[in-house]
């Protein structure tokens, strides 16, 4: 029996995850892919917003201007990439600009600090390729970019290492209120390591559902009150990094009558990322980028900076925001449980369960104080005490392609495989993929390997390096290569056998 | 300090080195990044390469090999496994380039150098730079990728298999891929001809009956895992798809072989000027670069159809590189764009009368031969430019023999396979028979050049013999 059970090793539930293992509790987390980070977590914008944009009063403003402040000291504490490039909002029309400084008034509502209106002048000068046709921006020099893939394993290494177990491959199918506890039935899928599929049920005294997308789902399995999400996609293109300067700051466009903009940015990584489309799907797993929305965001994005240089994409990708078109009342310290709100909270016909659904756009900014808030939620359930041993600290290097000339000497002296790049385009050796499979809730896939490493990530795309990724992981984990994946079972890259003929 | 530091071990880097050696110069380093010598000729099995340069046919580790051999006769100094991080030319500041590189062994280090020549080849276009719509699953290759695992790994991307390009990689890697076993759906390509030879068109493609859409790319990716099929769309004279047009095929792998692109992240980072229309650097007639003392030649500078060029162009940044680390530095005069042969435009002509018509494939020029048996009963041939072509013909009409490159699986060898080819021409219809031999078949390393892997294969008189070296493990 744990204490808690977490479902869902996305950004918001590693981070609960790191922020209980302070705790002296039994914690285990519940992912039902390969690795954490598999969902929205992977394929989103990147950013950790300012906290202008969230509706006064909201958790979602409370909880993403303390998840921006807190953004930078954890990175420096985990380890993951993080800078503070500020961001604007970019007005084309004089007739918009009161919503601009609406914008304005609201941040400083919501205490977001030095926040300025610029003229399109004062704009243009920081930011010389953006169009003639911006009359007024508004600037928030505390926008920042954060990479949401060293971001969300920091959280769960850090957990790891602090005594949360992470079980991958387990898919929550039921959940069963007990006395004083929950039985969930779980799938455990077959993994590189571990070819079994087998059911059984976990028990644990308080359950936090955490599962993104599938919210709805683990919440219906304890609750009358039903919720449902809806998928928002978004497409994106990611640019090489040599257009990774092209804009200093995340640049956002005012909303009009005519739609949401998309945004440009550069990336922790140095590329620049234009997007996101936004359009509500049905099939929760429909990641698929269009002719339609790439052709949208080139037209949008020209708007912003006529020479956005979209010929040096190097990749196109989706993701899915967890939009909840169906809430419930959640009971949490604030009272805070409005419509277009996140919505975290003890489900009030399931005690002991903890809902945090519908975390969409700022949730990777605010899964910091999303922790933290559910924490506090948890301490009023239990009143855990502290653990003497907790490290808040993740120790790690910094990446060979970052290291100057005299710590790229020492580490090869360090570990001889740090001599030998496996990938030219991110310049990531063969130490650091090691590394990767061996460290806690370690990579036992390719995607888990760039996510941590970088590797694959670059101009050629994994064209070089993929053979050399799957030899080292099969070498490192003692499996055939033929079973080596890219994410989860059935993406494996080579094939046994001929086809019959 | 060495005289001349060459970046790259294929046969750019090792025929430039070979002909500065041969200019007086003695202390040269080449620096490969790779665990052999020779560059992705090693991965390209198949025949076609050395016709200028050798007066033959061979494939591309035996034409590799060749200078490999003449590399280590001529004693040049060489590191293997060491990639190089930086590069510095020459400049008020410095009498030197410096070449940063690294490996297990002796971890960072500087090397100083009178000249650099930059040889480190071209890379892949990805999907991504296609930017072609739709999920991303395993099983998207680039052709090059897929060549490596076949014929360095001795692994199976994939089974059913369509492939976008019909440059000669992708056309090569369809005989290839057909040939392990694969069945190749089509080759699709967006303009309305092909970048690849004809020759490639007629036995990788023709050969095997696998079909050539011109007009046609690839419009969606499906499988939310591994590839489960892609859709083709005709497209129209602007390359932009025709609604309507779309045709489902159930696959589980992509190749892309959609063109190549020099590999300049090393020249740009020295300060070199890159040149648009080539992705190479700006050279003058010395293949100097901008950055002074540093030279470039093959596939780095701009993409060669042949191999053979690749070795007549870094021979000259070989003498050139010489002259300058004995003359010394001079005025580097004029910008001298490099002269790059107009794109081949192929297709095979639609009215080609098959019964008596065909396109040679005994070398790149593909000539359209007719063979029509004449009054004495002998086959008079017309359209060929030489010899070969004639007794092609008649062969083509009387008894059709191909060769076929391949590997073989290798015991206790530093790799996994060697590769191999029949040592002449078999009968067409004994291919898939040899292949099975072939595949049957395990030799012990070491394994040289032309030994000879398996006797009389297939009863066809003609022995399967090794196109590259395996040492022994170890």
């Amino acid at each position: 029996m744990y204490d808690i059970i977490i479902i869902g090793g996305g950004v918001v539930g590693c981070s609960i995850a790191r922020w209980l293992s302070q705790y002296k509790l039994d914690i285990a987390l519940l992912e039902r892919s390969s690795d954490v980070c598999e969902g929205t977590s992977k394929a989103n914008s990147g950013i950790c917003h300012a906290g202008y944009d969230a509706k006064t009063g909201t958790l979602k403003a409370m909880l993403n201007v303390r998840g921006s402040k807190m953004m930078e000291a954890l990175s420096k504490e985990l380890g993951f990439g993080y800078r503070k490039c500020g961001s604007m909002v970019l007005c084309f029309d004089e007739n918009d600009k009161d919503k601009l400084v609406e914008l304005y008034d609201r941040g400083l509502k919501n205490g977001v600090e030095d926040l300025k209106i610029l003229s399109g002048k004062e704009a243009l000068g920081i930011e010389p390729n953006l169009s003639k046709d911006v009359v007024c921006a508004l600037h928030a020099p505390t926008g920042a970019i954060v990479d949401p893939f060293t971001l969300t394993v920091a959280m769960a290494e850090n957990a790891a290492i602090n005594g949360v177990t992470f079980k991958l491959c387990h898919e929550v199918t039921g959940i069963q209120k007990e006395s004083g506890h929950y039985r969930i039935h779980v799938t455990k899928h077959p993994s590189l390591t571990d070819h079994e599929q087998k059911e059984y049920d976990e028990e644990a005294k308080i359950v936090i559902n955490a599962a993104g997308l599938y919210a709805d789902k683990i919440h219906n399995m304890v609750s009358s009150a039903k919720i449902s999400i809806t998928p928002k996609r978004g497409e994106y293109m990611l640019l090489d990094t040599t257009a990774g300067s092209f804009v200093q700051r995340t640049i956002f466009q005012l909303p009009t009558a005519k739609g949401k903009g998309v945004l440009i940015t550069p990336t922790t990584h140095g590329n620049l990322l234009v997007g996101p489309t936004a359009l509500d799907i049905e099939d929760k797993e429909d990641i698929e980028t269009t002719l339609e929305g790439l052709s949208e965001i080139k037209e949008k994005s020209v708007l912003s900076a006529p020479g956005v240089p979209l010929r040096e994409v190097i990749t196109s990708f989706s993701g899915l925001r967890a939009k909840l078109t169906e809430r419930c009342d959640v009971i949490n310290p604030d009272d805070l449980n409005k419509e277009g709100d996140f919505m975290i909270g003890e489900v009030p016909d399931a005690k002991g369960f903890i809902d945090v659904a519908g975390i969409e756009s700022p949730g990777l900014s605010a899964a910091p104080a999303i922790a933290e808030y559910v924490s506090k939620i948890v301490e009023k359930m239990t009143d855990p005490p502290l653990k003497e041993s907790f490290i808040p600290q993740r120790k790690v290097h910094i990446p060979f392609h970052n290291a100057d000339n005299k710590t790229r000497l020492e580490y090869i002296k360090e570990d001889p495989l740090y001599g030998n790049i496996i990938c030219r385009c991110c310049m990531v050796t063969e130490a650091e993929i090691v590394n990767a499979i061996k460290s806690p809730v370690g990579a036992t896939t390719s995607d888990a390997i760039k996510r941590r490493t970088g590797a694959g990530m670059g101009r050629c795309q994994s064209g070089f390096c993929n053979p050399r990724v799957v030899e080292i992981i099969s070498r490192a984990l003692n499996v055939p290569q033929e079973a080596v994946c890219k994410n989860d079972t059935g993406s494996e890259f080579l094939v046994n056998g001929k086809e019959d003929k | 300090m060495y005289e001349l530091v060459v970046i790259g071990g294929g046969p750019a880097g090792m025929a430039a080195a070979l002909s500065a050696r041969e200019n007086g110069i003695k202390d040269i380093l080449i620096l490969e990044r790779d665990k052999e010598l020779g560059g992705i000729l090693n991965q390209c099995i198949h025949s076609g390469f050395g016709l200028t340069t050798f007066k033959e046919e061979l494939t591309g580790p035996e034409y590799a090999q060749r200078y490999v051999r003449m590399t280590l006769d001529e004693n040049i100094e060489y590191m293997l496994n060491t990639m190089v991080t930086e590069v510095h030319g020459i400049d008020e500041d410095k009498d030197n380039c410096i070449v940063t590189a690294m490996n297990r062994e002796k971890g960072l280090f500087d090397i100083e150098c009178k000249a650099v020549i930059l040889a480190m080849g071209c890379r892949e276009k990805s999907r991504g730079a296609l930017n072609i719509p739709g999920y991303r699953p395993s099983g998207i290759y680039s052709a090059g990728t897929a060549q490596r695992y076949v014929n360095i790994e001795g692994k199976m991307p994939g089974k059913r298999i369509v492939i976008l390009g019909s440059g000669d990689i992708g056309l090569i890697m369809a005989r290839r891929m057909t040939l392990e076993g694969a069945k190749v759906l089509c080759v699709a390509e967006i303009a309305p001809y092909s970048g690849g030879l004809r020759r490639n068109i007629v036995q990788c493609l023709d050969d095997y009956d696998i079909p050539l859409y011109f007009s046609h790319t690839v419009t969606k990716i499906h499988g939310k895992k591994r590839v489960e099929g892609v859709t083709i769309s005709k497209v129209d004279e602007n390359y932009n798809p025709i609604p309507g047009t779309e045709k489902k095929y159930e696959c589980d792998t992509l190749l892309l072989s959609c063109g190549l692109i020099p590999e300049n992240e090393l020249s740009r980072a020295a300060g070199t000027q890159i040149e648009k229309s080539t992705q190479g650097p700006v050279v003058n007639e010395n293949l100097e670069t901008t950055a002074r003392g540093i030279f470039a030649c093959g596939n780095v500078l701009h993409v060669h159809d042949l191999v053979d060029n690749v070795t007549k162009e870094s021979v000259i940044a070989g003498q050139k590189a010489a002259a300058f680390i004995k003359e010394g530095i001079k005025d580097w005069g004029e910008a001298h764009p490099v002269k790059i042969p107009s794109k081949e435009k192929n297709t095979i002509p639609e009215d080609m009368d098959r019964s008596c018509q065909m396109i040679c494939i005994r070398c790149p020029n593909g000539c359209l031969l007719t063979a029509k048996k004449g009054v004495d009963g002998e086959y008079e041939v017309s359209g060929n430019l030489c010899p070969k072509g004639k007794e092609y013909a008649i062969n083509e009409m009387t008894k059709p023999m191909r060769n076929i490159s391949s590997i073989m699986s290798v015991e206790n060898g530093q790799g996994p396979v060697v590769s191999c080819k029949t040592s002449s021409e078999i009968p067409k219809g004994k291919i898939f028979e040899v292949m099975e031999m072939i595949g049957k078949t395990t030799v012990k390393a070491p394994v040289a050049v032309g030994d000879i892997l398996i006797n009389d294969v297939a009863g066809t008189g003609v022995d399967i013999i090794a196109t590259n070296v395996m040492d022994k493990e170890g």
